[in-house]
């Protein structure tokens, strides 16, 4: 049993449902017990979606399971054919669905419905969402594809190459404007987007996969799988590198050119012309400032390796942490943590990456919906980078991740939370002013972003002191003095926990049982970069 | 038209179960009774809420609170693993770690309540057993209850229910010899209670009792002298309950509207004995008020058609309101569960022709709202947009569970609720 207070992830039944609400004649029935219909608001008010997930729910009750639910699951099924007519449909259970054992795939089969019938197998009590997404697709094109014509077949080629784009699903964060980024970079490539799946497309456009000359993986959590399953299938290499952030699209464009065996000169000067203001923005002196920022990261292993890369290289911050949920990506997040030389968190725990952000102490958390609660509690600004999201982040403008203007958007993002320039300086100079200070937070986001009381300055010293413990050497309890404790609150907020946990290990290195003001500088001046 | 009093406060009923009642099985859109954790949390501030479930039940509570941004929210939920339902783990072993890991991280709670779930309902999870267990461990500084919120046995606002009928057997005993107390019953919005309690005071009634209270420690005494008023019609288990620890209902149609608040602070009045004039000199002034407020919105909801899928089983009541407040057209009154006894005044108060519904199958009562294409469609957040989509005006239902409606100085704003889509539809030009 884990005690959760937040999931980072839904039951992999809410993936399924993610890739069916994606798709436009695709029916769902999923055996689940009254209540589990919580899922369609999802889609119709956090995605705003205009119509009803293409969901049946066979919503049994307590009175249903002395009788024949298995019945119940049989009516529904073939009530959703007849009503809604798809093309495919896809069956499966619910976490209490899968605990009664009803088997919907077999049951499905012995209706003998006319449209093909994909049962699902997805384990609730041991995979979560974002695996429930990607193996559900998998199962669909797995079943789909190959009825559909060879390349060889196709009609009304254009004799350029051409590709699919493999993962967006409804719910995703922000895929409807990644996907319009990059269909736009890989047009003006030259190259024809055959079919993007599973957002938007129809049991019919599976048909046509095959036709690609490659694949373009855009989300490796919900579409590796698939894009595994093509390549073994019909030979469709895909593309490794997810195009967020300003040189991760231009390696996007390069893996891709290769793929698509483009003129590597002619490559390089289309990457030269593409317009985005990132680099310029990044390099101006405004933003000298943000030079050595520390940042944490922690969210979806995609998004967070990608935001790592534009976190450090192409905004100047530093990495101080980096953690994912996605255990299926561990690898890949402990590989790029090591770049950074920090060790990755890997947890669906929300109360370990709580603890890392406290003991870290960064100045900026990149996360999801999940650390902004978690930055709330500790007084730090936050942005979101990752599912999960809600509803402010599917917005109305144009937002995309990925691609140029991609970078564009995370400029913008990366650096709104964070106290400005300027006033950064004054609060440093002046620190009584009665309208501006550490408790008021930073102005440009008015007054309602007053810093929550913390209790961050007082924590980390617990954790010391168990260090301590844990060494087995003398056992001392840190104590600031007056004065130091005076001169800490001078040190400006967004360095003032990282300055006192470095002087109370400096403290406790050197056996100091107090710390002065002295100690303070003393450790300030042994730290200093 | 101003409206009688006597209009609501009907003669006893007999015979309410000879109106034709439409009993539907199918698929469901509706919450379990989970949700109701989303208010009662914050009703009831020193408890805590731990549901033993799936990773679905933690998703449903976090997709629907999780908008807002919590610096430690008062639920959470013990998800069970492959390993606990293999019999790997021992689950009671596995709660009380997780108990106890939760009660050192906050220790400020004074009740804890264990929620049932549909996965620890259907493997039969003896959460009754663990609650005893585990108060005896963390007594005297936190109690620990259990009840069950799950999708398999309640809907929605029925978690309430649920939860106040577990409290129910630990309130104080009042001594048989103890003046009579009145209680009511159910969350209602700390401004509601206030005034309710007001009133109840100018009348004479002395200080009413509320469950659930605000603190854990603070729960009121029941005995054979304590008379109670619903203040919510799910309340069928806790009303039962509370009558077998010798308490009295007070029947009375729900205190929606100038009318409705003004039957139900009657039923109270007659009582404990109050006088018509004291009673008429306390209600008079806010009672007229709540008219005026309504009267203002009558204008634009005349005349106009609603619908009601099942929600929360305030239906009835709201659709008792509507109809002789505001003259508005009933179509359809559907409800998740319909308590016949406790509904009775604000069920004869509906017209005969409105059709009322319990239970639901959901495409087929979407194709009989679409015929009817009603004016105004009261339904759920799965349901509201994509209606809106084919022109239909909507009012998403949890919003009449989660805004103060009840009472006079809020008549005003209920009628508000129902003109604003309304409204909102002929301003916008785009």
């Amino acid at each position: 049993m884990q005690l959760t207070v937040w999931t980072y992830e839904g039951p992999p039944h809410v993936g399924a449902m993610r890739v069916a609400t994606a798709m436009t004649d695709l029916h769902y029935v999923l055996h689940a017990p009254q209540g589990d219909t919580y899922a369609d608001l999802l889609f119709t008010m956090i995605e705003r979606r205009k119509k009803r997930p293409p969901v049946t729910y066979t919503t049994f009750q307590a009175r249903d399971l002395g009788g024949d639910t298995s019945q119940l699951f049989m009516d529904a099924a073939r009530e959703a054919q007849e009503r809604f007519q798809p093309a495919a449909m896809i069956v499966g259970a619910s976490c209490t669905g899968e605990l009664i054992q009803d088997d919907p795939g077999g049951l499905s089969k012995t209706l003998g419905l006319p449209c093909p019938v994909i049962p699902l197998d997805l384990p609730s009590y041991s995979k979560k969402e974002n695996w429930g997404a990607a193996e559900t697709f998998y199962q669909i094109v797995r079943t789909i594809a190959p009825h559909g014509p060879d390349k060889t077949d196709a009609e009304g080629s254009t004799g350029r190459p051409s590709c699919n784009i493999i993962g967006p699903t409804a719910l995703g964060f922000r895929h409807r404007d990644d996907v319009r980024e990059i269909v736009g970079l890989l047009e003006a490539m030259g190259i024809d987007v055959n079919v993007v799946a599973p957002l938007d497309a129809s049991v019919h456009d599976l048909l046509l996969l095959k036709q690609a000359d490659f694949n373009v993986c855009l989300y490796p959590e919900t579409g590796k799988t698939a894009c595994d399953w093509l390549k073994r299938s019909f030979k469709q290499d895909y593309t490794k590198t997810v195009p967020i952030g300003v040189g991760a699209t231009g390696d996007f464009m390069r893996e891709v050119g290769k793929l698509a065996s483009i003129d590597e000169a002619e490559l390089e000067a289309l990457i030269d012309e593409q317009e985005v203001r990132l680099p310029w923005y990044s390099r101006s002196i405004d933003s000298t400032y943000l030079t050595g920022k520390r940042v944490y990261l922690f969210g979806d292993a995609t998004h967070v390796i990608a935001m790592a890369r534009v976190a450090q290289h192409e905004m100047g911050y530093q990495v101080v942490g980096m953690g994912t949920y996605s255990r299926e990506f561990a690898r890949d997040v402990r590989d790029a943590a090591e770049k950074y030389g920090v060790e990755a968190l890997i947890t669906d725990d929300y109360l370990e990456v709580e603890e890392q952000v406290q003991n870290l102490q960064p100045e900026l958390v990149l996360g999801s919906q999940m650390e902004r609660h978690i930055a709330k509690r500790l007084g730090l600004p936050c942005a979101v980078i990752s599912s999960p999201v809600h509803v402010q982040d599917f917005p109305a403008r144009y937002s995309p991740q990925m691609g140029f203007e991609g970078a564009n958007v995370l400029f913008d993002t990366l650096v709104h939370p964070l106290t400005m320039g300027l006033e950064e300086h004054l609060l440093g100079m002046f620190r009584e002013d009665f309208e501006f200070n550490d408790e008021a937070g930073p102005s440009h986001l008015g007054h309602g972003s007053s810093r929550a009381p913390v209790q961050t300055e007082t924590a980390p010293e617990i954790e010391i002191e168990a260090s301590i413990d844990s060494g087995g050497e003398t056992v001392t309890e840190l104590r600031w003095t007056v004065d130091g404790e005076a001169e800490l609150k001078k040190i400006p907020f967004f360095v003032r926990g990282k300055a006192r946990r470095n002087t109370e290990k400096f403290a406790a290195e050197r056996g100091l049982a107090e710390i002065s003001m002295e100690t303070l500088y003393e450790a300030k001046s042994h730290f200093s970069r | 038209m101003s409206i009688a009093v006597d209009k609501i406060q009907l003669p006893p009923i007999v015979g309410c179960g000879e109106r034709p009642v439409l009993k539907e099985r199918g698929q469901h859109e509706v919450f379990c009774g989970l949700t109701g954790i989303m208010w009662l949390h914050r009703k009831i501030q020193d408890a805590f809420f731990l549901i033993v479930g799936s990773r679905t039940c933690a998703h449903l509570m976090q997709s629907a609170a999780g908008v807002m941004i919590f610096a430690e929210p008062r639920f959470g939920t013990a998800i069970m693993e492959e390993r606990d339902l293999a019999g790997i783990a021992d689950m009671h072993d596995e709660l009380d770690d997780v108990v106890a890991k939760l009660l050192s991280r906050r220790p400020e709670i004074r009740l804890l309540f264990l929620v049932g779930s549909c996965p620890s309902e259907v493997i039969k999870f003896d959460l009754n057993k663990a609650a005893q267990r585990l108060s005896v461990r963390h007594s005297p500084d936190v109690r620990i209850l259990d009840y069950s919120g799950s999708g398999i046995e309640t809907t929605f606002t029925q978690g309430e229910d649920a939860c106040l009928a577990s409290l129910v057997p630990t309130l104080p005993a009042e001594p048989d010899n103890a003046p009579a107390e009145l209680m009511v019953v159910g969350a209602l919005p700390d401004v509601v209670e206030d005034q309710f309690s007001r009133l109840f005071k100018q009348m004479g009634i002395g200080e009413a009792r509320f469950l659930p209270a605000r603190l854990a420690d603070d729960m009121p005494p029941v005995g054979p002298n304590t008379f109670f008023l619903l203040a919510q019609p799910f309340l069928t288990e806790t009303a039962r309950v509370l009558e077998s620890r010798g308490a009295t209902l007070l029947q009375a149609p729900f205190p929606l509207g100038a009318e409705g608040t003004t039957a139900w602070l009657k039923a109270a009045a007659d009582a404990f004995g109050i006088s018509d004039e004291t009673f008429e000199s306390v209600v008079d002034a806010p009672r007229s008020r709540a008219r005026r407020a309504v009267e203002k919105l009558k204008p634009a909801l005349e005349g106009k058609s609603v619908f009601f899928f099942p929600d929360s089983q305030l239906e009835v009541p709201l659709a008792r309101f509507l109809h002789s407040e505001l003259d508005m057209r009933l179509t359809e009154v559907g409800t998740p569960y319909l308590n016949k006894r406790l509904l009775a005044h604000d069920l004869n108060a509906l017209p005969d022709h409105v059709q009322v519904s319990e239970g639901q199958d959901v495409d087929i009562q979407l194709e009989r709202c679409r015929a009817e294409r009603p004016d105004i469609t009261v339904c759920g957040l799965g349901l509201a947009n994509p209606l809106e989509v084919e022109g239909m005006s909507t009012k998403w239902s949890i919003e009449l569970v989660f805004t103060p409606i009840q009472g006079y100085e809020q008549a005003g704003d209920l009628a508000e609720l129902f003109a604003r889509p309304l409204n909102r539809r002929t301003r916008l030009e785009v």
